[in-house]
């Protein structure tokens, strides 16, 4: 247990850091298509809430499962689907022109 | 008898393609050109952890997973189409469905897990829960504010700092008692609920105008809880996934909060409810002039370079349509047009050059502060659209001003200003703007919408003549 929990924060930190240097780059352009990406990202909550639904351990963890498998996936579905909305409609002069 | 050990395998590397994939996600994201492959690599990560958990064979029951993945699916197609002037409140909302699933999640495992629980174990649990359930109701009241269900105005009362810390310390204290006696399992409800209380009388005191700085909290929030439930479930994709989510949402609050001069603490504590009656009290009635539709457009028409300011009130008026008509109309006179955005302009990080955007209007016009206030002195008419405080000049000299030191846009060193406005009320925090009584500044009083068309429609006239 002790290793597993070392092995988790040096994770934490690690990605933290990675984070912190990929974020810090991206354009204030592109700061709100950040926001909604990251949060469909975040919604890979999805694979625990899965895990915990499809075990039926319990009756409660089965429908608390259920309701955060649903409250992830439309994060994942509509968090995507914006991005690459908003994301399209990003358009230099340049390739407008051409 | 390998079989199950091969699957747990396979599983255990599609969690590490996706945690890559994750992690070039965001960094293609850094440059519009690379962006949309981003997103490809987020979804192709996703789908192959959400592929290789379904394989996982302690899932003896697939029923209500598929039809949950299949409700979430359905929910969630209506709100990746919401019009891109929804986006804030639909921004607020997702953190809202993500912080509710990873409390459920926290809840499910601490009735498992109960009455034996290790103190590491109920630590992580307890965060998971507190982050969650805060994030999940200051969410849904941040969307309530956006979407103009709730006022947007800050409410404040005496000693609110007070009330709010306590439940919050109590719900702490609740957990460090949780840590030691995980066999109360009745006290786990009032972990849940003291969190939920206070999430929103955080939101309560938040006006308009600070929620960039609050959204990009709560963005964090979420990561953090996420991450706090990877190592309840020692899922080391689910940890990755949420210090990424934590760190973009810690540096878009840096960010917000640098922009408006005021620290984290200042945001969540410190409404402007103080600061309505100094800077009111002293307003006096002094001359401005106006301009015409008519006048406004033949000076555009007559300058060389003209930089659009554009804020909320843009959004409000949804302007940005006619403004994309008045950039081609005087980019064919041959004038040219730029914009400068304030990174606090509209109601979260990037709203504006995402509403520019739609409208069709080239990303490399759009400039940000520090790249556009250096060309205002050379800049000959700066067209201000539903901005106010972030280009009040009191931020940079007046030291009795209450923005004073926030960085703004330098659109007063431009050769002339021309501010388009419903009237002459202050903006959110009631402070006065002297950059309206300057010379070289032409007021246009009206609505943002309905004004931009007239000029458009005065330069194409002119120019049919011409």
């Amino acid at each position: 247990m002790t290793s597993e929990i070392i092995t988790g924060l040096y994770i934490f930190l690690l990605a933290g850091f990675v984070g912190f240097e990929v974020i810090r780059r991206v354009s204030p352009l592109l700061h709100t298509p950040l926001m909604s990406l990251t949060n469909a990202l975040d919604a890979i909550a999805v694979v625990g809430a899965i895990v915990i639904a499809g075990e039926h351990r319990s009756t409660l963890s089965t429908v608390l499962g259920s309701l955060a498998v649903a409250a992830s996936m439309s994060n994942v579905v509509g968090g995507f689907l914006i991005t690459d909305r908003m994301l399209k409609m990003f358009k230099s002069s340049k390739t407008k022109k051409s | 008898m390998s079989s199950p050990l091969i699957t747990e395998q396979i599983i255990q590397i599609t969690y590490l393609v996706a945690s890559v994939l994750f992690i070039l996600s965001l960094k293609w994201l850094s440059s519009p050109a690379t962006a949309r492959r981003g997103v490809r690599a987020g979804e192709l990560g996703m789908a192959l952890a959400i592929g290789g958990t379904l394989l996982y064979h302690g899932i003896i029951d697939y029923r209500w997973v598929v039809i949950a993945l299949v409700v979430g699916a359905i929910v969630g197609i209506p709100l990746g189409l919401v019009p891109m002037t929804a986006v804030p409140q639909r921004t607020a909302l997702s953190h809202a469905f993500g912080a509710f699933s990873v409390t459920l999640v926290g809840a499910a495992e601490f009735y498992l897990r109960a009455p034996n629980i290790s103190r590491f174990m109920m630590s992580v649990l307890s965060m998971e829960v507190i982050l969650g359930s805060l994030t999940f109701t200051g969410s849904l009241m941040a969307a309530g504010k956006l979407q103009e269900f709730l006022p947007q105005r800050p409410i404040t009362f005496k000693g609110q700092n007070i009330v709010n810390l306590s439940i919050l310390a109590m719900a702490v204290g609740l957990a460090g008692y949780l840590v030691f006696h995980p066999e109360q399992t009745t006290l786990f409800p009032l972990l849940i609920l003291l969190p939920l209380i206070f999430g929103v009388m955080m939101i309560v005191p938040i006006g308009g105008a600070d929620m960039p700085t609050v959204i990009s909290l709560l963005n964090s929030y979420a990561g953090l809880s996420a991450a706090a439930m990877g190592f309840a479930l020692d899922s080391k994709l689910l940890i990755i996934a949420g210090a990424l989510d934590g760190s973009s949402g810690f540096i878009l609050s840096v960010i917000m909060s640098k922009a408006m001069n005021r620290s984290f603490t200042n945001v969540i504590f410190g409404a402007f409810g103080q600061v309505q009656t100094s800077a009111i009290a002293e307003h006096e009635t002094r001359n401005v002039r106006t301009a015409t539709a008519e006048e406004a457009a033949g000076i555009l028409g007559a300058a060389n370079s003209v930089v659009i300011v554009p804020g909320y009130g843009l959004a409000v008026a949804q302007a940005q349509h006619k403004v994309r008509e008045l950039f081609e109309v005087l980019t064919r006179r041959g004038v040219t047009v730029k914009f400068g955005i304030h990174p606090v302009a509209g109601r979260m990080p990037g709203h504006m050059n995402v509403l520019l955007a739609e409208a069709d209007i080239p990303y490399d016009k759009l400039l940000d502060m520090d790249a556009i206030n250096p060309e205002f002195p050379e800049t000959d008419v700066v067209l201000v659209i539903g901005a106010n405080d972030v280009t009040n000049p009191a931020a940079r000299n007046d030291q009795g001003s209450p923005i004073y030191g926030m960085p703004i846009l330098d659109v007063d060193k431009a050769r002339t200003v021309m501010v388009i406005k419903r009237g002459m009320s202050p903006g959110f925090a009631g402070i006065d703007n002297p950059l309206y009584y300057l010379d070289k500044t032409l007021m246009l009083f009206g609505d943002a919408r309905g004004f931009v068309g007239d000029i458009v429609k005065e330069l194409g006239s002119a120019g049919g003549h011409g």
